[in-house]
């Protein structure tokens, strides 16, 4: 025991703890005190939890069976395409869609190994199985069934959740919000952390909507009464007008799109010269202005519908040609709205709809009040523990007292090196550890009483009682280790933070109570070689 | 300077002599608290149930306008919508169920809240809006998974882990112990209807953590005794061996109590379910470890024996070295 500890270990030690402590103390720093730290110095803090510094989290999951109605929907128009391309034609029955696969006939059997090799032509191949993203066969003589395959789906999905992250991303961006984070979760869900936000709702209409615009010609042919109605006929499409619109029933629309958002350059929230209505003005990409022109060229004096994430927003008449690549819609919107959508367009079209399946929004002041009551909380449990301890042990309590110390700060530095985060659950484990982590020390302790009351000498008593109270300690603090991992692999955010406390406070508590006391119950015996052991 | 001995020196309790009655007790009280739980139900926080909970702070007032907001909110048409004090005389909570309509929809769910917060602002000068939780049914479904997920594998884990370290009758007893305190603080939560939260798993998981920490000290002497007295009855051995490791007991309890409490007291009123929970933990869990960990081991037939086949010849020579150095 006595030997345990040349002076070169306990250097080395006492340097560690030296080094743990000042690598806590920027956690307690606020960031403007931060700033003043010398930047060649490390100075690693503590991440707060967004229910700590307030703030907004939210989950995003992407509709993945609107999604995959979309595609076949898609599918089915290339289809169509390919079938009408004129080398030569095919003459083909209907498209169906039902049951989520492609069939249609084709009316002449000699066109049929034709019209399968158009088809195939369509299916990409997924990875590098050989698999393709479709699969093509032939029923019934002459009908075609093309159905998406599993991994084909699969990566299509994945794809387009990796497209929306980067978009949502763009989006908060433009917010101009601090730090926030967003990270693609599992095949099909996002989530999003911005701290310190003020409002959320404006965060939230502006990540979720999917902002797909397209220019589409009117079907004017179309009988009045099928707007009302919103039964489109074959080869249109029904579209209902928005709601801040005033219109009732749906605007008639012929299929094909003339131009889409996707063929922006840059989307401006403004304001028409004349009747002074809030505007989005466009700016179209080449091809998309050129796109542009030659349609309106092609169609002066008839409607053309204004269409945002399915919803027609207006239907005005083709004045005159259109040629500069830059158009203006209008639509009843605010200057707030009108500027989310601007800022939507801008930065693209989500490749598949999001919705928010999770939302947890905290306050600033709620935050701070929690850190303030956790904070007294906890300097209110270890005074009390310490007092306790040295009424109870006496020196060996002063030695767990400031194991218990060093342990919260090691605790920090640690966390603060682990880039982990502090949550109100991970505060009320500190709470804990402060009642629990001198457990160690009064097994120790407690060992030490017994064995002299066995009638040990001083160093054999305090030797044997490290050493057999510490299998226990040991034992003891596995099984917390096993409750903390299963918390962090199935706990959510809050919960985790207490999982980290937990888990680090386990391990740095051996470390303090144990090896630590030990360190200074050896250097005190061999300097002071004591007659009596008050314990 | 004298110190403090909670534990006298010479403390010779019989504990195991009301085994019997403290298993009837505890076979009475798990029943009870399953029983409780099932019939009552455990009052579901939205983090399991779904929904929607807006905590609001009227800090132009001194008691919150609970009738008041109870007409604005119920003119929205919303639906099923509680709203309770929290806290301070001028918080509330306002927590709404999950309609049937919404299910999966947790876009709907959230303009819902979107809803009340928008009429809060606009009716209530001054009012602040503390937190928003917006869980749809899907998401509160799988974290219900998870939390049930962790909580069976943290049990059968720590058992695991103490048949490998101990005996196989001492994993069963841990196992055993366990089971009985999460029943009764389930137990506790359908009796108080408190809020059951995914901070409560986690107290459930920290509960498990000490209540074994408990039993572990038990166990650990119970196993050196056993070597070390071979001749003594497993009785009056485990009575000795609760009895030396009792002071330690009181001690950590009390370190562990004091803690609790003051976060009690002086914590956020978030909080407080899970400190609530984890304090009723360090009773039941202690206790369990007296009454329910050791006696298992005379009805699993524990004896000096038992440590014999594992026990190899160096293990044994390192054990007694400890006491002739």
């Amino acid at each position: 025991m006595l030997n345990d500890f040349p002076p070169w270990k306990v250097w080395l030690l006492t340097a560690l703890l030296v080094v743990g402590v000042l690598l806590s103390i920027p956690s307690f720093l606020t960031p403007a005190q931060r700033e003043q730290i010398p930047d060649f110095l490390p100075q690693p803090a503590v991440n707060l939890g967004l229910d700590l510094s307030g703030g907004v989290h939210i989950l995003l999951e992407a509709e993945t069976d609107e999604f995959a109605a979309t595609r076949l929907q898609s599918m089915a128009d290339r289809i169509e395409d390919a079938m009408n391309r004129d080398d030569p034609r095919i003459a083909i029955g209907d498209i169906s869609r039902s049951g989520g696969r492609i069939a249609f006939t084709v009316r002449d059997e000699a066109q049929l190994d034709d019209a399968m090799e158009r088809v195939r032509e369509l299916t990409q191949p997924v990875g590098f199985t050989g698999e393709r993203d479709y699969s093509v066969e032939n029923i019934d003589s002459l009908q075609i069934v093309v159905t998406p395959t599993e991994a084909g789906f699969e990566a299509a999905v994945d794809t387009a959740v990796s497209t929306a992250t980067e978009v949502v991303r763009t989006r908060i961006d433009e917010l101009g919000t601090r730090e926030p984070t967003i990270i693609r979760q599992g095949s099909d869900r996002i989530v999003v952390q911005v701290p310190g936000l003020d409002s959320p709702e404006s965060l939230m209409s502006l990540i979720g909507r999917t902002a797909s615009l397209e220019f589409r010609l009117v079907n004017y042919n179309a009988d009045p009464l099928a707007g009302q109605s919103c039964e489109a006929p074959i080869g249109s499409e029904a579209i209902p007008w928005a709601e801040q619109t005033g219109y009732q029933g749906c605007v008639i629309v012929q299929r094909r799109v003339m131009v889409s958002g996707d063929q922006l350059e840059n989307a401006q929230q403004g304001f028409d010269s004349q009747t002074n209505q809030v505007t989005v003005n466009l700016t179209f990409d080449g091809p998309g202005g050129r796109a542009f022109g030659r349609v309106t060229q092609e169609n002066v004096g008839r409607p053309f519908a204004i269409i945002l994430d399915g919803e027609a927003l207006s239907a005005p008449n083709i004045n005159e040609p259109i040629l500069g690549g830059s158009a203006q819609i209008t639509g009843g919107f605010s200057v707030q709205s009108a500027n989310e959508l601007a800022i939507a367009l801008r930065s693209g079209r989500l490749p598949v709809q999001l919705t928010v399946i999770e939302n947890r929004t905290v306050g600033p002041e709620l935050g701070a009040d929690s850190i303030e009551m956790g904070a007294l909380a906890g300097l209110i449990a270890t005074v009390a523990v310490i007092a306790f301890m040295i009424v109870t042990y006496g020196r060996f309590g002063v030695y767990a007292n400031i194991a218990l110390a060093l342990n919260l700060f090691l605790i920090l530095a640690i966390m603060a090196l682990l880039d982990a985060t502090l949550t109100l659950p991970g505060i009320a484990g500190f709470v804990l550890t402060v009642g629990v982590a001198v457990d160690a020390n009064v097994l120790i302790n407690e060992r030490i009483r017994e064995e002299q009351r066995r009638g040990r000498k001083i160093v054999d008593a305090v030797e044997t009682g490290y050493k057999e109270a510490s299998r226990a300690i040991f034992d003891a603090n596995i099984t917390n280790v096993i409750g903390g991992a299963l918390m962090f692999s199935f706990g959510s955010g809050p919960v985790r933070g207490f999982a980290v406390v937990l888990v680090i406070g386990v391990i740095t508590s051996v470390f303090t109570a144990v090896t630590v006391t030990r360190m200074m119950v050896a250097v005190w015996l061999k300097n002071k070689r004591p007659k009596e052991l008050v314990i | 300077m004298r110190l403090l001995k909670l534990v006298p020196d010479t403390t010779n309790i019989q504990f195991l002599k009301w085994r019997n009655l403290a298993l009837i007790l505890s076979m009475v009280l798990t029943i009870a608290a399953i029983a409780l739980t099932v019939t009552r139900g455990l009052n579901f926080g939205v983090d399991f149930a779904g929904g929607q909970m807006i905590q609001v702070t009227f800090t132009q007032d001194e008691t919150a306008p609970v009738e008041g907001l109870r007409e604005e909110i119920g003119q929205l048409g919303i639906g099923d919508v509680s709203i309770q004090r929290f806290g301070e005389p001028n918080q509330v909570s306002i927590r709404l169920r999950e309609t049937e309509s919404e299910g999966e929809d947790g876009g709907t769910a959230n303009s819902v809240s979107e809803q009340i917060t928008e009429m809060i602002t606009a009716e209530y000068e001054g009012s602040r809006i503390d937190s928003v939780d917006a869980v749809s049914g899907k998401v509160s479904d799988e974290l219900f998974r998870a939390g049930a997920t962790a909580l069976v594998l943290a049990m059968i884990a720590i058992a695991l882990y103490i048949w490998l370290r101990f005996e196989w009758q001492f994993g069963v007893g841990a196992l055993f112990a366990l089971f009985h305190d999460v029943a009764l603080t389930f137990g506790f939560f359908a009796l108080t209807q408190l809020e059951f939260n995914l901070n409560i798993v986690a107290a459930l998981l920290t509960i498990i953590g000490y209540s074994l920490n408990d039993t572990i000290v038990v166990y650990d002497r119970i196993r050196e005794n056993l070597r070390k007295y071979r001749k003594m009855d497993i009785v009056p051995l485990l009575d000795l061996s609760v009895n030396e490791t009792l002071a330690r007991t009181v001690m950590t309890s009390l370190t562990t109590i004091i803690a609790l409490v003051v976060l009690l007291v002086f914590g956020p009123p978030v909080l407080f379910g899970f400190t609530a929970a984890m304090l009723l933990g360090i009773f039941i869990g202690t206790y369990s470890s007296v009454y329910m960990a050791a006696p298992i081991l005379i009805w699993l037939k524990v004896g000096p024996d038992s440590f014999v086949p594992v026990e190899t010849g160096g293990e044994r020579a390192e054990h007694q070295e400890g006491y002739t150095r």
